[in-house]
C-alpha cells in the first residue's frame, strides 16, 4: 500500500499543477474591496468645463466602467453596458482612461453611449489610484462610497446577473 | 534557433531598450535608488517584467510616480506602500510574510527538507545493506538498486 505514497504525492501534484493552469493570472485580487474608493475630480467627457466628482456621486451606488477608446476589449463589453443601461436604472460612471478626447467622442457616437457621467483621466492619475492595470475594468462602488466589486476584463452578462445585481439587492 | 531569428530578437530588444525614456536623475545617487525600487515592482500588464524593464504605458506611469514620490521625499516603504494599497502585494517581488504568503515563502524549503530526509534515508539504507552483504560487494550494487524501489515504500518514508 505504501508503495504508492510516492505516485499519490506525484499525481497530486500534478493535479494541483493542472487546475493551476486554468486560473487566469491576469486577474489579480483588488486590495480596494471594501475599502472607500479613492476621491477624485475629473473633466466631464461630453461637457466642457463640467467637473465629475466623488463626492457627488455619494448617496447612490454606482457603477465606474474604465474604459478607451483604443481598447478593443472594451469593444467587445460595450453591448453589454448599453443593454444594461436600458433595463437596470444603476448609476453607470465611464473613466475615460488615457485617450483623446475628440477619439473618445467619435468612439461613443459610433457604438453607443450607456454612460451618466463620463470622467476623462487622461493622466491615468485616477486609474493608478483605483490599481487599474489593464481597460476594461469595472468597480461596483456602494451608496457609502465603499468599493463592493471589482470586474478585470469585459463584463459578461453573467457578471451582472451573478455579482453586480445581488449587491445591489443587498443594499437597503 | 535561426539566423534571422536571432537577428530579429536582437532587433527588438535593441528597440526596447531604446523605448524607456530617461529619467532626468541629478544624481548616480538618486538613478540608483530609483532604479532599485522599480525593480522591486512588478508590471501588472505584462506580469513577468518589473516596471524598471517595462515599456507597457503602465509602467511608464508608474515610474513616472515613484520618480515624484523621490523626489516629493518619500521613503521607499512609503513608495511601497503607495502600490500595495492599490495593487496589492502581487506588485511586490518580495511579497510580505503572512498568513496568505508563509506557504509561498516557506514551501519550498519543506519540499528541500522533506526531499533531504527520503535521500538521507535512502542513502542509510544502502549503506546498512552493504553492509550486511560484504564480504561479497561486488555483487551487491545490482542488487541494492533492485532493492531501492521497494524500500522507498516505507510507511515512514513520507513526505510531510
Amino acid at each position: 500500500m505504501m508503495r504508492y505514497v510516492p505516485i499519490a504525492l506525484f499525481l497530486a501534484l500534478a493535479v494541483l499543477l493542472f487546475l493551476g493552469l486554468g486560473l487566469d493570472p491576469k486577474t489579480v485580487p483588488s486590495p480596494l474591496i471594501d475599502k472607500p474608493a479613492p476621491a477624485f475630480e475629473l473633466p466631464e467627457l461630453r461637457e466642457p468645463g463640467q467637473m465629475v466628482r466623488s463626492e457627488a456621486l455619494r448617496g447612490k451606488p454606482y457603477l465606474l466602467n474604465v474604459w478607451g477608446s483604443w481598447c478593443v476589449a472594451c469593444q467587445q463589453e460595450h453591448p453589454v453596458l448599453m443593454q444594461f443601461a436600458r433595463e437596470h436604472d444603476l448609476t453607470l460612471v465611464g473613466l475615460n482612461w488615457k485617450d483623446d478626447q475628440e477619439t473618445a467622442l467619435r468612439w461613443l457616437a459610433r457604438f453607443g453611449d450607456p454612460y451618466d457621467q463620463i470622467a476623462v483621466d487622461a493622466e491615468g492619475g485616477t486609474a493608478i489610484d483605483f490599481g487599474v492595470y489593464g481597460a476594461p475594468e469595472s468597480f461596483l462602488v456602494d451608496a457609502e462610497g465603499v468599493i463592493r466589486y471589482k470586474k478585470i476584463g469585459p463584463i459578461s452578462p453573467d457578471d451582472i446577473k451573478n455579482d453586480i445585481l445581488p449587491r445591489l439587492e443587498a443594499k437597503p | 534557433m535561426t539566423r534571422p531569428m536571432l537577428a530579429l530578437l536582437l532587433f527588438w530588444f535593441a528597440t526596447g531598450a531604446q523605448a524607456l525614456d530617461p529619467m532626468p536623475f541629478k544624481d548616480a545617487a538618486e538613478e540608483q535608488r530609483f532604479q532599485a525600487i522599480t525593480r522591486e515592482l512588478r508590471c501588472l500588464v505584462c506580469q513577468n517584467q518589473n516596471i524598471a524593464d517595462s515599456n507597457a504605458e503602465l509602467a511608464k506611469d508608474l515610474r513616472n510616480e515613484v520618480f515624484d514620490m523621490m523626489r516629493a521625499g518619500k521613503s521607499d516603504a512609503e513608495i511601497n506602500q503607495f502600490m500595495t494599497e492599490r495593487y496589492g502585494d502581487f506588485v511586490l517581488y518580495r511579497p510580505p510574510m503572512k498568513g496568505s504568503t508563509w506557504l509561498l515563502w516557506l514551501g519550498p524549503f519543506a519540499v528541500l527538507f522533506g526531499g533531504g530526509l527520503v535521500v538521507l534515508r535512502l542513502l542509510r539504507r544502502r549503506r546498512d545493506s552493504a553492509e550486511a552483504q560484504s564480504p561479497s560487494a561486488s555483487a551487491a550494487p545490482a542488487q541494492q538498486i533492485d532493492a531501492a524501489p521497494n524500500k522507498a515504500a516505507d510507511p515512514n518514508e513520507m513526505i510531510p
